[in-house]
């Protein structure tokens, strides 16, 4: 399940960065592109695409500066979500 | 009361007296030119909706040396409240800030009927049009006399960016852009009022400050007023983002932060808070930013999360966020940055 979250995570990250492979790790960040609508794209991407909803407190860098670090953010959010 | 930001003409017996594909020999109708022209050096936009074969009409409007004028222009055989629709979408602008000028009583009733919040005008009545007060921008300044320039420059940049292959950076790097950050000078005082007014999609707090008390701002040594400006290789975009920076003694605190939502995809938001977070680091302040939420401007509350500013405190419905200063970024390596002080 999270395979696939990262594989989406990945195509769609792909779309702005000229990086081939991108890896889990990676820190889009420090790529370079970071856009007032990049990042509003970035954030609706992931509310949409797992169905979340994003709280002003999860506005972090760290939740959304690599593949990896979406994966888990996205993980813990639908896991909390389920657990309430 | 809206003020008209476009209008859209017909042209057979409108822009010209009689029917083009009747008449290939049309003469414009007295005074058309001059209303153009008008409007234009208000910042006003012209456009056209027009149930004619496009290329002859086009060639038309080329031969009357008139073309130049018209953004978008709609000219098929469909309807008229569909073409006013597309201009609309096309300059990305409100429809309520459209008119639309017809002889024919059938086409303003259709477009009316479809779009009630569209100023018709009979073109009977088109010497008065510069005269209804709906044609009189509260600014009219260096950027909206350049409008029609700007916005052609964005019709194709945004072509040129629907055709590009590559990713979204690489388009970035392509466009050469050259992005300047200066202290807002006495001729700016304007434009920066206007950027107050009109631009509510990116601003931070949404505060709006009048001509005087920009100036005061301006000359004040407890403050900075900045003003950003953008172009590339398709020309420039003009003045396009404004900070308003209080100087506190330990801590500065913007107090506004606003970008054009034209450039919305340029990243210059973001350079310009890096141009403010290394400027508080060199000075050994703190800074803050202060942020209102309102349905239109999340984008730039991300932006400054995104920049690694945390939320402190809230109180009443403004924020306050702050930024450790940790780690001070650099400029974007696809753009020219020039800081005048």
């Amino acid at each position: 399940m999270s395979m696939d979250n990262k594989a989406k995570i990945g195509e769609y990250l792909s779309r702005f960065f000229p990086v081939q492979d991108l890896k889990d790790d990676d820190d889009i960040f420090q790529l370079g592109f970071v856009s007032s609508m990049f990042a509003i794209q970035l954030v609706s991407f992931v509310e949409h695409e797992f169905g979340l909803t994003i709280d002003n407190d999860d506005l972090e860098l760290d939740n959304f500066r690599s593949v990896g670090a979406i994966d888990a953010f996205v993980t813990r959010k639908l896991s909390a979500s389920v657990a309430s | 009361m809206t003020t008209v930001k476009c209008v859209v003409w017909d042209l057979d017996n409108t822009v010209w007296e009689g029917v083009l594909l009747e008449d290939g020999d049309v003469k414009l109708r007295p005074g058309v030119v001059d209303v153009l022209r008008t409007l234009d050096e208000r910042g006003i936009l012209h456009s056209v909706a027009s149930r004619n074969d496009h290329d002859a009409a086009m060639a038309k409007l080329e031969e009357l040396g008139i073309a130049e004028y018209f953004l978008y222009p709609q000219i098929n055989w469909g309807n008229k409240s569909d073409s006013v629709k597309a201009v609309a979408e096309a300059i990305n602008i409100g429809i309520d800030t459209l008119a639309f000028v017809d002889d024919q009583p059938f086409e303003r009733d259709e477009v009316r009927f479809t779009h009630p919040q569209v100023l018709c005008i009979d073109a009977l009545d088109v010497e008065r049009v510069p005269g209804l007060p709906e044609m009189h921008p509260r600014f009219v300044t260096a950027d909206s006399r350049e409008r029609r320039h700007l916005y052609r420059a964005d019709a194709e940049r945004n072509q040129a960016e629907a055709g590009h292959d590559g990713t979204a950076e690489e388009f970035l790097a392509s466009l050469n852009m050259r992005f300047t950050i200066a202290p807002a000078q006495e001729r700016d005082l304007q434009r920066a009022e206007e950027l107050t007014v009109r631009t509510n999609q990116l601003n931070a707090t949404g505060y709006t400050y009048s001509y005087e008390e920009l100036d005061a701002f301006r000359t004040s040594p407890g403050h900075d007023l900045l003003v950003a400006g953008l172009e590339d290789r398709y020309g420039t975009y003009g003045k396009i983002g404004l900070a308003l920076v209080e100087r506190g003694e330990d801590a500065w605190t913007v107090k506004l932060l606003l970008m054009s939502c034209r450039v919305m995809s340029r990243g210059v938001g973001s350079v310009l808070l890096a141009h403010l977070i290394r400027e508080a680091a060199a000075a050994g302040v703190r800074l803050r930013a202060e942020f209102v939420p309102t349905n239109r401007n999340r984008s730039m509350y991300v932006t400054y999360k995104f920049a690694g500013f945390r939320e402190t405190t809230t109180d009443g419905g403004v924020s306050v966020l702050e930024h450790d200063l940790a780690r001070v970024p650099g400029f974007p390596p696809y753009m020219e940055v020039l800081v005048e002080s």
